[in-house]
């Protein structure tokens, strides 16, 4: 009974409650109540429409990294590099922005090409790291790193130098677009349902390509056996390739949505560590696309949640990323240990 | 800028290396025997709040030191569970740590936050310290950083000069040869990781107790070291003595950054202090292009003696990784 999808279950339901278990531990020595805490966290996510319209804030970018991440993970490639992805599309965008600013063209068409321009530039950026790996050799978790660290080098220069505010620069970022530069938002909320909107596009688009399409059978074969497909005939680091590109292009919509739904401006933190989270998201789904929503979902809540603490029980906000962590963690324990008993039985 | 104060930038770059100095020869000695720590970012930072508030509430330095070596220990001891004995990946598990102890360090350190600690002196050693030029540059240090100093020697002595060392290199190279010769891999390499994480925990009191004295949770300024210690592991090719070069260039180009902040006043401070990124990206490509396809179909292509330089030059430069690098080893 073990062996099945039924043991496969069980063994994630252990993970889930040893992470549980073990986070209130860490809570109980911090002094706090658990129940408390994560009743505080529940209500800080989904207490009010105008919280659950935060998590789903969070949810969008989150949701289009993770459906990035799931293209390059499928050809076996840890496409670390993402969170750089995410600034050059937010730079990109905010630098089309800038370019229309005085422009008398229909604000519509100016927010798609900046949108636009955000996909191609987290693509190109992504190309680079696939270059690196590709022709340079560098294994593309080193040249992602060290790339994210040069993106954000150049958020900052921009908010310091060429796109100074007028008088005086600062951490809070750039001069704020004019207010028909930003996705249309829903009454008294955050949320635009046109993000919403290209999020879910975003991740039924990689679904399709992945469960649906001959491109996404060869990417797969080229992630679980890059000599063998080579053999076959697939034009492998082609392949590689396209797939930096498609995860930089979902990456880039993400710090577009950032620009032109959130922030309405560059700011230094613009990517706010999705790219990570998403990678942590599509571990825990073990790459499978169809539980990206309500996973991102929940981690969305946790983070948005986690906001509450400091307020209410002033314990620190980053609760959320340990208990995202430890989930993601016991779950890749729990995976080990069930291949262990099968193997054994 | 003066000779002395040249030299008190330079003794400071010395020290400022010490951290990244544990931390590279920690996860040398880790990938040495086929294990990638990739948890070390979040390692550094934990060791640094767990040593800090150990030394604050116990008020003893040398507590706080071990108590980090021991979180690094124990990080590591996660790593090679889940690489060793379950399989999985050891990259996805490393990533996950990398995470997880950064935000549990900003979690469980908040009320340590700007707390005045105890922090180690200079201890300048009698009669050297008064030599001229060396004496300020190396024997006006604190203890930390003289043990840097010790711990790149014994590492190299270790590795190239001893029989276990020799073992080492097996169990990373070739892990079936190593296994007829009588060697546990997977025990030597639980053993290693652990020795390994012990030396990465190192880094964060080393911070923490020492050259940044203090917690300051997201503002500490250590969240990123981790990643660039992993790198300048690939520069130094995992070898102790190139490692330790390349902790001493980032130390130093980062210092270069704050002189010539004073210098190049219309560049964002920002921006220099993120510098030897860049930099460190290009060194990872010359190190790691002569292990690209093309380049030898090029070289091939060359005339006979241009080929000769091009070859020669990229072979000083090149590093291979331990051929059996994150591959899981078994009996069978």
């Amino acid at each position: 009974m073990l062996k099945g999808r039924l043991g496969a279950v069980l063994f994630q339901l252990i993970a889930l409650v040893l992470a549980l278990g073990f986070v209130s531990l860490i809570l109980i020595s911090a002094g706090a109540s658990p129940m408390e805490a994560f009743k505080n966290m529940f209500t800080g996510s989904f207490g009010s429409m105008r919280k659950f319209a935060e998590v789903l804030v969070t949810f969008v970018p989150l949701l289009l990294v993770t459906a990035g991440l799931l293209i390059t993970f499928s050809a076996g490639l840890w496409n670390i590099g993402v969170e750089g992805q995410i600034v050059l599309g937010a730079i990109t965008t905010a630098g089309v922005l800038r370019v229309f600013v005085d422009s008398t063209l229909p604000p519509a068409l100016i927010i798609t090409l900046a949108i636009l321009g955000g996909m191609i530039g987290g693509a190109l950026w992504a190309s680079l790291a696939g270059l690196l790996k590709t022709f340079g050799g560098v294994n593309e978790i080193f040249g992602g790193l060290g790339l994210n660290f040069v993106s954000t080098a150049l958020t900052l220069y921009l908010i310091f130098g060429p796109w100074k505010r007028d008088g005086v620069a600062s951490m809070s970022g750039t001069e704020p677009f004019p207010d028909h530069f930003s996705l249309p938002q829903v009454p008294e909320l955050r949320i635009s349902l046109w993000a919403l909107g290209i999020a879910v596009v975003g991740i039924v688009f990689v679904y399709f390509i992945l469960q649906g399409t001959y491109f996404g059978l060869k990417l797969k074969a080229v992630g679980k056996n890059f000599r063998a497909a080579y053999l076959l005939g697939i034009p492998t680091w082609q392949y590689s390739m396209y797939s930096f590109l498609i995860c930089g292009a979902l990456a880039g919509a993400a710090g577009a949505m950032q620009v032109t739904a959130v922030y309405h401006r560059l700011i230094p933190s613009i990517s706010s560590g999705y790219g990570y989270l998403g990678l942590m998201v599509a571990m825990l789904i073990n790459y499978q696309a169809i539980w990206a929503v309500p996973v991102a979902l929940f981690f969305a809540a946790l983070n948005i949640g986690s906001i509450q603490l400091p307020i209410v029980m002033k314990l620190d906000s980053s609760l959320a990323g340990v208990l995202q962590g430890v989930l993601v963690l016991f779950v890749l324990l729990m995976e080990g240990a069930r291949q262990k008993f099968v193997k054994k039985a | 800028m003066n000779q002395e104060n040249l030299l008190v930038g330079l003794a400071g770059v010395l020290a400022a290396a010490a951290p990244i100095i544990f931390a590279v020869l920690g996860e040398t000695f880790s990938e040495r025997a086929g294990v990638i720590n990739l948890s070390m970012n979040g390692t550094i930072l934990l060791s640094a709040m767990g040593g800090f508030a150990v030394a604050y509430n116990t008020d003893n330095i040398v507590l706080g030191f071990l108590a980090g070596m021991l979180i690094g220990a124990l990080v590591a001891l996660v790593v090679a569970f889940a690489s060793i004995t379950l399989k999985q990946s050891q990259v996805a598990v490393g990533f996950v740590l990398a995470l997880t102890c950064r935000d549990l360090s900003y979690f469980l350190g908040n009320p340590y936050m700007g707390q005045a600690g105890p922090r180690l002196q200079s201890l300048p050693i009698p009669f050297l310290s008064d030599l001229p030029i060396v004496g300020p540059l190396l024997f006006k240090q604190d203890f930390i950083t003289y043990v840097s100093f010790i711990a790149i020697i014994l590492a190299w002595v270790w590795i190239y000069r001893t029989r276990p060392g020799l073992m080492l290199q097996g169990i990373g190279e070739k892990p079936a040869a190593a296994f007829i010769r009588g060697a546990n891999v997977n025990l030597m390499r639980y053993v290693y990781t652990m020795i390994g994480g012990a030396l990465i925990g190192l880094a964060g009191p080393a911070y923490s107790l020492a050259i940044r004295a203090g917690w300051m949770g997201t503002i500490s300024g250590l969240d990123g070291i981790g990643w660039i210690a992993l790198s300048i592991t690939i520069f130094g090719g995992w070898n102790p003595s190139r490692a330790a070069f390349g902790a001493y260039l980032f130390a130093f180009l980062q210092w270069l950054g704050l002189v010539l902040q004073g210098v190049f006043t219309q560049v964002p401070s920002q921006v220099l202090q993120v510098a030897p990124f860049p930099l460190m990206i290009l060194t990872l490509l010359l190190v790691n292009i002569g292990n690209a396809e093309w380049v030898e179909r090029t070289l091939a292509a060359m005339p006979e003696n241009a080929r000769k330089i091009f070859a020669k030059a990229l072979r000083a430069m090149r590093a291979s990784p331990p051929a059996a690098l994150g591959v899981p080893f078994d009996t069978d």
